[in-house]
């Protein structure tokens, strides 16, 4: 399978990633390359096996549903680039 | 050793620290002080790019007042370095990434918590490849680090490894006792293996994932490089054990893994596995590993051939589970909620908020497994490239499982298929061909097996090489005397020259 220039377009968007267009033909090239490493595993039989989901056969472990953590909102926005009034800021979302 | 002239205690073990502070022969704030002033000189490694001296000094003075009152941890006022990923109150904790400027976490990883509550003392950050994808340590926003060993007659600098490339030469110039590391594809063994010195990945789920910045949550590990087997067995005991914040950490006991290193492993059987011999394998890294077969059957182990059969589908599998797992974890990085921000035009709305500021954010290789990683997960292609990569880690898995059953304690691997090589010299070449360098250590993360690193000899040009040993789930403690045991016959004492 090899990667077009529209489907790297697609997928550094789908990504949220900007890719100038001029770059677009250059990592079309590299995703394919990589791409291509992994075909090797079509070599693979793989009837019947099942997709690992956890590495260590386990229970996840529940908890109590109780609240453990809260009023931290200073520490919680201390990082943000913008906040304002105790919430992130972010550019308008709806019009 | 004498400690009347306290210059040169950066240069001592964990092991060999413990005992000189406990019988007060030194002071945990001389000893760090040793290690600030290496530290320092030590600059042109690049090796940390965060200093913490005021917190290390007052760590030391606590952990003095400790060990007056003779009730002090193993790594009470031990000096250590903290790789960039593990998060750290107040202090920079930006896995190496632009995206990431300014971020000082409020809270503690669960590892450095342990760490500190053992009396511990943090020199500062380590390097590393940024948010650990890579294997040179080239892909970091602070820039290579250089490995202490040169070749011999030469002046190029090398690689010290990656994605732990500060630790590895941090640890191997003596700037630190030890250093914390991580491993998702082999980032703590191929650095240790490149600068001499010892690094264990535990098993998946022995050292809680929490507050360090995550990669592919479901092969990260961390783990600790050091100077010595014995070292890793004192540090990895006060980094492991269950913690409820991180849901796939194991409810398991800790051993004491020093207790462990009997050197006896009389009866043992080590496997070799035939798929390890790699076409084009360099014979020196084919007659390290004979030799360190010969030392293990010296030792009075049965050495056994084995087969790993899909050990080949490792690396391509790995290509697709990590960056799958890194696209939806980096995810987070959005310019909401801490970290860099792109500079937005008047018109600009939060897509191109996201756009811009992750196109500027994240580097080259970090961009480009995020859209592996996007990719294989779109609809269309999921079957085909992700669920396949888990049925084929499955078998992964089973091979060793296979193994073990058949009573294998141990296997016998080499760490890298070569020693350090130049920085930039990979720079032209295809990404995949990087990815080679993990070919004997990823399949352990995919089986979340215990792998350790250990020092074994010196190529021709004087660079060291090392072997890889690979042990049971949850059986560290085993491993790391099978690494004690071909450490004392292989007495690799050799250091790099001191040029930086």
């Amino acid at each position: 399978m090899s990667i077009d220039i529209d489907t790297a377009r697609k997928v550094a968007h789908l990504a949220r990633i900007r890719v100038e267009e001029a770059a677009l033909p250059a990592l079309a090239e590299q995703l394919s390359g990589i791409l291509t490493f992994m075909e090797q595993l079509n070599e693979v039989d793989v009837t019947g096996i099942e997709p690992m989901v956890s590495v260590t056969p386990m229970r996840l472990a529940r908890r109590a549903d109780v609240v453990t953590d809260g009023n931290i909102q200073p520490q919680v926005l201390k990082n943000a680039p913008q906040a304002r009034e105790g919430f992130f800021a972010v550019p308008k979302v709806v019009e | 050793m004498s400690f009347s002239d306290k210059t040169g205690a950066n240069s001592l073990t964990i092991a060999g620290a413990r005992d000189a502070l406990r019988k007060r022969e030194i002071s945990a704030v001389d000893l760090t002080m040793a290690c600030l002033t290496a530290m320092d000189a030590g600059d042109g490694l690049n090796a940390f790019v965060f200093k913490t001296p005021e917190i290390a000094l007052e760590q030391a003075r606590a952990a003095d007042a400790r060990l007056a009152a003779g009730e002090a941890p193993s790594l009470c006022g031990i000096p250590l370095g903290i790789k960039d990923l593990f998060c750290t109150r107040g202090v920079p904790s930006q896995a190496a990434s632009n995206i990431l400027r300014g971020f000082r976490p409020e809270y503690e990883s669960t590892v450095t918590t342990k760490l500190f509550g053992d009396g511990a003392v943090m020199l500062g950050k380590l390097n590393m490849d940024e948010f650990a994808m890579g294997s040179s340590n080239e892909t970091s926003c602070y820039g290579n680090v250089v490995n202490p060993w040169r070749r011999q007659g030469s002046n190029v600098s090398l690689t010290p490894g990656g994605s732990s490339g500060g630790s590895a030469a941090a640890v191997a110039a003596d700037l630190c006792l030890g250093a914390t590391g991580t491993d998702t594809g082999g980032s703590i063994r191929q650095p240790a293996a490149f600068a001499g010195i010892t690094g264990i990945k535990p098993t998946y789920g022995r050292v809680s994932r929490w507050g360090i910045v995550a990669f592919a949550s479901s092969l990260d590990q961390a783990g600790p490089m050091t100077k010595s087997v014995r070292d890793a067995a004192i540090f990895l005991a006060a980094m492991a054990g269950h913690d409820p914040k991180d849901s796939t950490s194991a409810d398991l006991p800790v051993p004491d893994f020093e207790a462990a290193l009997t050197g006896d492993i009389r009866g043992k059987v080590i496997g070799i596995p035939k798929e390890y011999r790699m076409d084009g394998m360099p014979a020196e890294i084919e007659a390290l590993w004979q030799s360190g077969i010969a030392m293990m059957r010296d030792a009075g182990a049965t050495i056994r051939d084995i087969s790993l059969p899909h050990t080949k589908y490792a690396l391509p599998a790995y290509y697709v589970i990590a960056p799958a797992e890194a696209s939806s974890n980096l995810a987070r990085y959005d310019g909401v909620k801490y970290g860099h921000r792109a500079k937005l035009a008047q018109s600009d709305g939060i897509t191109e908020m996201y756009e811009k500021t992750r196109a500027e954010g994240f580097g080259p290789e970090v961009q480009r497994r995020v859209m592996i990683g996007t990719y294989v997960l779109s609809a269309g292609f999921y079957d085909a490239y992700y669920n396949r990569a888990r049925k084929v880690r499955a078998l992964i898995k089973r091979d060793f499982e296979t193994v073990f059953a058949d009573g294998v304690d141990a296997i016998l691997t080499p760490a890298t298929p070569s020693a350090a090589f130049g920085l930039g010299e990979m720079a032209s070449a295809d990404p995949v061909e990087m990815y080679l360098n993990d070919v004997f250590t990823v399949t352990v993360n995919l089986a979340g097996l215990p792998g350790i690193a250990v020092p074994v000899g010196l190529d021709g040009q004087g660079l060291p090489l090392g072997l890889q040993l690979i042990g049971r789930p949850w059986d560290e403690g085993n491993l790391l005397n099978h690494a004690h045991v071909l450490e004392r016959a292989a007495g690799f004492v050799a250091k790099p020259e001191k040029w930086w």
